[in-house]
């Protein structure tokens, strides 16, 4: 690859812009005589560098096959390389679930977990939620009961709060405060998140 | 994060066959501990080895015991229709611990292989006998309103974080490892250790050896039982104090009693001399007293965590307490 291909140019995204010039940094932080040999033969060394992996998965019912560095998050995979940005970066450490999806249909940190140890599973995101411009109903019921102010932590509670009435722990709002305490807002919306889960708990869908 | 290779295999031998080829490789589970303690920089092995594909996440009853793989998830054991009948004080345990989407992906071998800990292990700027042996602890003289009150040494007064693991002592499990050459099994009270002269080993696994199950006996403890978890806000936070208390009750007697605590020392701590003081006698509250006076023998504060020298007891006390409303 040569440094002229990542030039920004202005049919480019800021998050494109943003990716290529962490690649350059990459380069620029990898020690002397690596950047010698990325120079005489960039491409062959760019690869043994990064030492990319095959990875099968699938995201909101679309298959992937790739190749991902194993130090990758699944949070970072669904956000850098397959632009769902849904799926929030909060503390980046498994403490606030901004980044909650589901994995095989149970709720985890996607910041907790590399991309590559999702082989084979079956991923789904906020973006997956919604039937075409039919809001799934957890969705709805946010909007209904202002279940958030700035809304950055809204899909990873929504996503743990849709997991949490498939578990079943939504019988008092006391459990339904202890299973959703993996999932932080700033704003203090909790009473009204939780007003939400029991509608959509009291509906009685299937979801 | 700093890059490692990664390997992916999918029998307990090969994982083993890997792991002692290199001495800088590391199992891969549930990853919540590993992962973030790589990312913080707190840890940096060259190789992981990714055990999720081994098949050890069963659950069962055989003969008189409850076997659990090492690889089944907090989640799944804590739910299962098995440990709520018949280990219903596990179940709790691991209720009370991290939250629902961590439970869903740490193991139960995870669990016990997560770094006993403190801030100051987890801050790379500060001196730590743990991380990085020989540099001092920051805690003894620093913020350690979380740390030890029991089994202290001068290197290091961090505690180990489980809430599992303290219904695992307090129920006798046992912990089946596996090395090349075949199995041995421990009880749980001699998997963790304390700190000693060598705070940065957190248990006696060897460098060869990896967790394959848990045997727990089933016994008479589902009745009177109950996991008190005192912490600053009402989920999702490490125990300033827990305790596991269960108790069989014959003829108005205590037959069998089982009392460990969380949060108090650098392993999961048995409260022995108060099981040995209960036994025989009446549960009434003026013998739970007694007992927890017992179980602080030989406590000691560093300044921040002198609190724990009364909420302990006091904990010990209301744990008792609630396990015998529950009949």
């Amino acid at each position: 690859m040569k440094s002229s291909d990542q030039k920004p140019n202005q049919g480019d995204s800021r998050r494109d812009f943003l990716k290529k010039s962490s690649v350059i940094t990459a380069i620029a932080l990898t020690p002397g005589v690596a950047v010698k040999a990325a120079e005489s033969n960039a491409d062959e060394r760019f690869a043994e560098l990064f030492e990319k992996i095959p990875l099968k998965l699938t995201v909101n019912n679309k298959a992937y096959q790739t190749t991902v560095e194993p130090r990758v998050t699944l949070l970072d995979y669904l956000r850098e390389e397959l632009h769902l940005t849904g799926t929030k970066k909060g503390c980046d450490h498994g403490q606030c679930g901004a980044c909650t999806v589901h994995v095989d249909g149970q709720r985890v940190n996607s910041c907790l977990s590399l991309a590559v140890m999702n082989e084979g599973k079956k991923i789904t995101t906020i973006e997956g939620l919604a039937n075409g411009d039919t809001l799934h109903p957890m969705q709805a019921a946010f909007i209904k009961h202002d279940g958030f102010q700035c809304g950055y932590c809204t899909p990873g509670q929504i996503m743990s709060a849709v997991a949490c009435v498939r578990e079943g722990h939504t019988n008092s709002r006391a459990e339904i405060s202890e299973y959703m305490s993996g999932n932080i807002c700033r704003c203090g919306a909790y009473p009204n998140i939780v007003d939400a889960i029991i509608e959509v708990k009291q509906g009685g869908e299937t979801l | 994060m700093i890059n490692f290779q990664y390997l992916r295999t999918t029998t307990a031998k090969s994982a083993i066959a890997l792991l002692v080829k290199d001495k800088n490789a590391k199992f891969l589970a549930g990853g919540t501990n590993l992962i973030d303690l790589m990312k913080r920089g707190v840890t940096a092995p060259e190789k992981l080895i990714d055990i999720n594909h081994v098949p050890l996440k069963q659950i069962e009853q055989i003969g008189n015991k409850i076997h659990i793989g090492a690889l089944a998830s907090n989640s799944a054991v804590a739910d299962h229709a098995l440990i709520k009948e018949k280990l219903p004080l596990l179940s709790w345990a691991l209720q009370a611990g991290a939250s629902a989407q961590l439970r869903n992906v740490a193991t139960v071998g995870g669990n016990m292989m997560q770094r006993t800990r403190c801030g100051y292990f987890y801050d790379t700027e500060m001196p730590c006998n743990k991380r990085q042996p020989g540099t001092g602890c920051g805690a003894m003289e620093g913020f350690n309103r979380m740390h030890a009150i029991f089994g202290t040494s001068e290197k290091c007064i961090a505690v180990h974080p489980s809430d599992m693991c303290v219904a695992l002592i307090a129920l006798d499990a046992e912990v089946i490892l596996a090395n090349a050459k075949g199995e041995r099994k421990i009880p749980f009270k001699d998997f963790h250790r304390l700190a000693g002269d060598t705070p940065q080993l957190d248990n006696n696994l060897k460098v060869d050896e990896m967790i394959i199950r848990l045997e727990i006996p089933v016994s008479n403890l589902a009745k009177n039982y109950h996991y008190l978890k005192v912490r600053d806000r009402a989920s999702y936070a490490f125990a300033l104090v827990s305790v596991a208390a269960a108790f069989e009750i014959s003829n108005n007697k205590i037959t069998d009693v089982r009392l460990a605590m969380g949060g108090v020392a650098h392993k999961p701590w048995r409260l022995t001399a108060s099981e040995n003081f209960l036994k025989g006698k009446e549960a009434t509250l003026t013998n739970f007293e007694q007992a927890a006076q017992l179980a602080m023998k030989d406590a000691k504060g560093f300044g921040g965590n002198d609190f724990k020298l009364k909420l302990a007891p006091n904990t010990i006390i209301e744990a008792l307490n609630l396990a015998k409303s529950k009949a």
